[in-house]
């Protein structure tokens, strides 16, 4: 191969890591929006909280040593998913669920309101400043090309984070699916009053989509960290965006959509980081959204919303 | 009074300066079909959306097998065995026949997450259970060649009764069919006029119905009331009700 096509193979590998996480979190506002039509501004900060229980968990194991690195990252990403989802779930019941049936706009403002105290409680109780952790999973597992030219990378912590996304998505797919609480969550985002009248407490549902939302985040909140190896209170408001746009993207209330879209923008952003000055690449990854809204506002998997009744 | 399935008194729904419904009184016994009929914007749709707890009655009561229902939540009321259809088709279009059918049971089953994960013998019992009411009913509306299709593919008749054999197997004691014939041809409304029947005669349950396919209503019915804007106008059975000079009134408009 010739270095610009190995060139080029590196970065989609990057790009489709970082998509991978994306869709992930664009997961989160995918569900809520196709079930209670609500953006839920918060959600970014979730995966912050995902992150941060994750390193603070992985710290303390590896502190008291005698682990073994799966056995810390497996015990990590539980205790995050689960904090994360009573996070995920205290935000609904709070901030949401009182400002059901009136407009729109005022649950969307009661979101942001929600996203800056998470980010301040956050700053607060652990400081506003970066916290790091060396890597721990280092190593590559393919390596393509020569030293001379250009050497294509692909590490563990890539087939990692590649590996924990492709086996969530397929389950999650396979809940929706196949479960009898898929079933009634499919119910709920096609025609919410019905599947009430049906005797279906769809405010349990709700719930639901908030926690599977809030989980999915916080296992991207601790594949990104360990990939960057950086994290502080703030990440969740651009990774919150991105990944809103990756669900925009791919048609929002679409799951299939959001993986797609989290996959499209990853890439995107990894070539025009690659190409161009990488300050472009969030101009370009905004600027796609921008287009996709003028001609397809439904997003590529979206179809054109019904007005319900 | 005991044998009264549903027993509403001066119910009163009023929206601002609007009276959608005036003291309107109604019974309907264990295994009887009983309509409510009236000029387009009567209130007939204001009271089944006040029955099944899509309004919160401004007024009165709604007595259901001795239990207040004013007041309770939409899918409380449901799972105390009163269901409704409404005027236009809401079926998940984009789930399968058999799929509509087990969403409608899902407070049945048992969803405990573990349950689920282990498949224990009381949830695969349950799961069976569900399984089979949702073929039972599909083979009553003749429905089950087409369980693996989406439910928006089929065609508009069937769709309706889809729709009842989905409130069917919530195992009802009262279904509340708004205006089922609308936009059926002649055949598919004989279908549903027999179906109606059969629901009381074999299946035991109660019918409240509104419909403006008068053939049909007075066919079937045990017992009928007429509203006109909001009021209550007359009530009987079928023949006091079509020689009543009030209702001819009130349908053809002062001669």
């Amino acid at each position: 191969m010739t270095e610009a096509s190995l060139y080029l193979l590196q970065q989609i590998i990057n790009g489709l890591t970082i998509g991978s996480t994306y869709a992930l979190i664009a997961i989160g506002y995918t569900m809520v929006y196709g079930i209670i039509g609500m953006i839920n501004f918060a959600h970014g900060e979730i995966y912050m909280i995902g992150s941060y229980v994750s390193f603070i968990v992985i710290t303390g194991l590896l502190a008291m040593g005698s682990f073994a690195l799966p056995l810390v990252l497996f015990i990590a990403l539980l205790v995050a998913m689960l904090i994360a989802s009573t996070y995920g779930w205290t935000v609904e019941r709070v901030a949401y669920r009182p400002l059901r049936g009136s407009n729109r706009l005022i649950a969307l403002i009661s979101a942001i309101g929600m996203s800056i105290f998470l980010q301040n409680y956050v700053a607060l109780s652990q400081g506003s400043r970066d916290v790091a952790l060396a890597p721990l999973i280092s190593g590559s597992v393919l390596e393509l090309g020569s030293l001379e030219t250009f050497e294509v990378t692909l590490s563990w912590m890539q087939l990692l984070i590649w590996v924990v996304t492709l086996v969530t998505m397929t389950a999650l797919t396979l809940f929706i699916s196949r479960s009898r609480m898929g079933r009634a969550c499919r119910a709920c985002a096609e025609d919410l009053g019905m599947t009430n009248l049906l005797g279906i407490d769809t405010n349990r549902i709700i719930s639901l989509t908030f926690v599977i939302g809030a989980a999915l985040a916080a296992i991207a909140g601790l594949l990104l960290g360990l990939y960057y190896g950086v994290i502080n209170p703030f990440i969740g408001f651009m990774a919150g965006l991105k990944a809103f746009t990756a669900a925009v993207l791919g048609g929002i209330g679409s799951i299939p959509g959001a993986m797609l879209g989290g996959l499209i923008l990853g890439v995107t952003e990894a070539l025009t980081a690659a190409y161009f000055p990488s300050e472009y690449k969030d101009v370009v990854a905004f600027g796609l959204l921008v287009t996709i809204l003028l001609f397809r506002p439904t997003g590529i998997l979206g179809k054109p919303e019904v007005e319900k009744v | 009074m005991s044998q009264l399935l549903l027993d509403v008194n001066e119910l009163t729904m009023r929206f601002g300066g609007l009276l959608a419904v005036n003291k309107v009184n109604l019974s309907v016994k264990h295994r009887q079909i009983v309509s409510i009929i009236g000029p387009n914007g009567a209130g007939k749709t204001t009271v089944f959306n006040c029955l099944s707890g899509f309004y919160i009655p401004t007024d009165g009561s709604i007595m259901f097998n001795g239990q207040q229902l004013a007041g309770l939540k939409d899918f409380q009321i449901s799972r105390k065995g009163l269901v409704r259809t409404f005027q236009h088709v809401r079926l998940f279009s984009k789930m399968t026949v058999i799929e509509n059918m087990l969403v409608a049971q899902h407070r049945h089953l048992n969803t405990n997450l573990f349950a689920g994960m282990l498949k224990t013998p009381s949830y695969r019992r349950l799961e069976k259970e569900a399984m089979d009411r949702a073929i039972y009913w599909l083979e009553e509306v003749n429905l089950l060649q087409h369980a693996n299709r989406a439910a928006g593919n089929l065609a508009y008749g069937q769709q309706r009764k889809l729709e009842i054999a989905r409130c069917m197997s919530t195992q009802p004691q009262l279904l509340l069919l708004d205006e089922p014939a609308a936009g059926l041809n002649p055949n598919e409304t004989k279908e549903l006029d027999q179906l109606i029947v059969r629901l009381r005669d074999e299946h035991e349950i109660s019918i409240l119905l509104i419909e403006h396919d008068m053939g049909l209503v007075m066919g079937i019915s045990d017992h009928i009331y007429v509203i006109a804007q909001g009021t209550p106008l007359a009530d009987g059975k079928p023949d006091e009700v079509k020689q009543n000079p009030d209702v001819i009134k009130a349908y053809l408009g002062e001669s």
